[in-house]
């Protein structure tokens, strides 16, 4: 039994972390809606004194952001769906058929996984240019798609749980192999698909340094290379900041906690499963 | 399509893809370390020197050390504070449980490149939000000898939600009887947690800290735009390194011997951390 000290002392704990964790995010809204002296003001104000919409008709004057929010969604989800067919279609093969070479195929998903990205960098970046793929939107999203070994992964684990009778069952109803992997299997893994788009989405709309190298023209750039490039202009320039990073996370904390719940079972799943 | 065929087209996609994006250029990278690669177009075989010249560089080592700092300094800061929110909040009856957990995971949800933008104003050192809260005016970004903890702050600010996830994970699967075995034989809180939630998490604190490992030596966004590796290069790390050679100085050869130098360093740390936790042996 806990005793009630110790419940209240808990509670006074997470609230006091909560608010250290928060107040750095209601910090960037509230100074988006401050004046550019008010930001600098001492004390500091928690609420705008006097809310403006000043930062945000300014980005949207001398920022092309509507072009970056189309771009991030766009590359997002192209990359989001590629890694859904590519995961699935690999979870599938290695959790219900027995084929020659098995093994040694699941044994090298699970080392791609340890290689990490930026040992590639620079021969990637070699190869993209001799394809002529530099400045192109399948030159930054197909490489990083090398690395779904993770997805491959988190697929079969859920996809080992999809009754093998179903699929024996659709197989003397005459159904193809593709159509049993489109009618039987994707059907079943639908909650472990959400796990793993947020994970694709909130990967890519967040990817710096990739983007970085292949993107050249600006008019391609994603929402963090957009407000990259802000920053190298504009240093001074608080509010106007302020409001693109709040443009910027704001879609991205809409769609988590529409499926925070598939997402926190989907990081889990590495972890504890093994 | 065969049923014998179906596996192999199934998995088709990630091979192919893995084959031409990661392995290819793995090996592409061999080649282009033992080069002298000024554009795109002038390459000449120079042999061991790439690795020679690495082994002498001042600012290698620097950004090693960096690198190191930051990965030693969030597995001791940011996994303690990871698993104590996470004990704070296995209580299953606590109330606004999914809000605290909520809250304390959100940072992890935004790019690096935010992050930096947001550390930058609150670190200011006239009116960032840090500074008038403690009432001086320290420079955390101007001084050379406090912008690495900056930073590790920071890490801990945007992770410890992440890792509180897998702990919370790891604590619910501990079996009730453990706890009660421990509560019989008279064992305290603290006694409790020693002898009995660290040993079961022991997987958990594995898998937790050799990702953290890897991760933390792959930081490059927070400092890119937080520091540009400055003052001086007290915030320059292994991958800005390498992606100041290989595309600001379009010195290919030598950027890809500096990322086979950050691959053998992942590589032999997490082999010794895979080894001291025993992963792989049989329980």
């Amino acid at each position: 039994m806990r005793s009630p000290l110790r419940t209240a002392l808990t509670y006074v704990l997470l609230v006091f972390l909560t608010v250290m964790v928060l107040t750095p995010l209601f910090w960037v809204v509230s100074a988006s809606f401050k004046p550019t002296g008010e930001i600098f003001s001492y004390p500091p104000t928690f609420l705008p004194q006097d809310p403006t919409l000043d930062n945000f008709t300014r980005l949207f004057q001398e920022m092309p952001i509507i072009q970056y929010i189309v771009n991030s969604t766009f590359l997002a989800t192209s990359h989001t769906l590629l890694l859904l067919i590519i995961a699935t279609m690999g979870g599938f093969a290695f959790a219900k058929y027995s084929f020659k070479g098995r093994g040694i195929l699941f044994a090298i998903v699970l080392a791609s996984m340890m290689i990490p990205f930026h040992l590639v960098l620079v021969p990637l970046f070699t190869l993209l240019y001799k394809f002529g793929w530099l400045d192109t939107y399948q030159g930054v999203i197909l490489p990083y798609l090398a690395s779904s070994g993770f997805g491959v992964f988190l697929m079969r684990q859920f996809i080992l749980g999809v009754p093998t009778d179903l699929i024996d069952a659709a197989r003397i109803d005459g159904s193809s192999e593709f159509g049993i992997y489109w009618r039987v299997i994707i059907p079943a893994v639908k909650p472990a698909m959400g796990a793993l788009s947020i994970f694709g989405f909130l990967g890519a709309w967040n990817e710096f340094l990739w983007p970085m190298i292949v993107l050249r023209d600006a008019d391609k750039y994603t929402l963090p290379l957009g407000l990259a490039s802000l920053v190298g202009v504009y240093r001074q320039e608080y509010g106007m900041l302020m409001a693109g990073t709040l443009l910027s996370i704001l879609p991205i904390m809409v769609l988590f906690l529409a499926m925070q719940r598939e997402f926190v079972q989907g990081i889990t799943l590495g972890a504890v499963k093994e | 399509m065969k049923p014998r065929y179906a596996p192999y087209f199934f998995l088709a996609p990630f091979f192919l893809l893995f084959g031409v994006f990661m392995v290819y250029p793995l090996f592409d990278s061999i080649r282009l370390s033992t080069y002298s690669v000024r554009g795109m177009r002038h390459q000449t075989f120079v042999g061991f020197e790439n690795i020679e010249r690495l082994l002498a560089d001042p600012l290698f080592w620097t950004a090693l050390w960096n690198t190191a700092y930051f990965a030693l300094g969030s597995l001791l800061l940011q996994l303690p504070v990871a698993l104590g929110l996470a004990l704070l909040l296995s209580n299953a009856r606590l109330k606004g449980r999914n809000l605290f957990r909520l809250s304390f995971f959100s940072p992890v949800l935004i790019s690096g490149v935010f992050i930096a933008v947001i550390f930058y104003l609150l670190y200011d050192r006239r009116y960032g939000l840090v500074n008038k809260v403690l009432g001086f005016e320290i420079p955390w970004l101007q001084d050379p000898d406090l912008v690495m903890p900056a930073l590790v702050l920071a890490g801990v600010w945007r992770w410890a939600g992440f890792n509180m996830v897998y702990f919370l994970a790891g604590l619910q699967s501990i079996r009730r009887e453990l706890y009660e075995a421990a509560a019989v034989d008279g064992a305290g809180t603290w006694q409790t947690f020693i002898h009995v939630t660290i040993p079961a998490l022991r997987p958990v604190i594995a898998f937790v800290v050799i990702t953290s490992m890897i991760g933390s030596f792959q930081l490059f966004d927070l400092p890119y735009v937080l520091t540009e590796g400055g003052p001086g290069n007290a915030s320059m790390t292994m991958v800005m390194y390498l992606y100041k050679h290989g595309f600001e100085f379009i010195n290919l050869g030598y950027a890809a011997t500096i990322g086979w130098a950050l691959a053998v360093i992942i590589g032999v740390i997490s082999i010794i951390q895979v080894r001291f936790f025993g992963v792989f042996r049989e329980n």
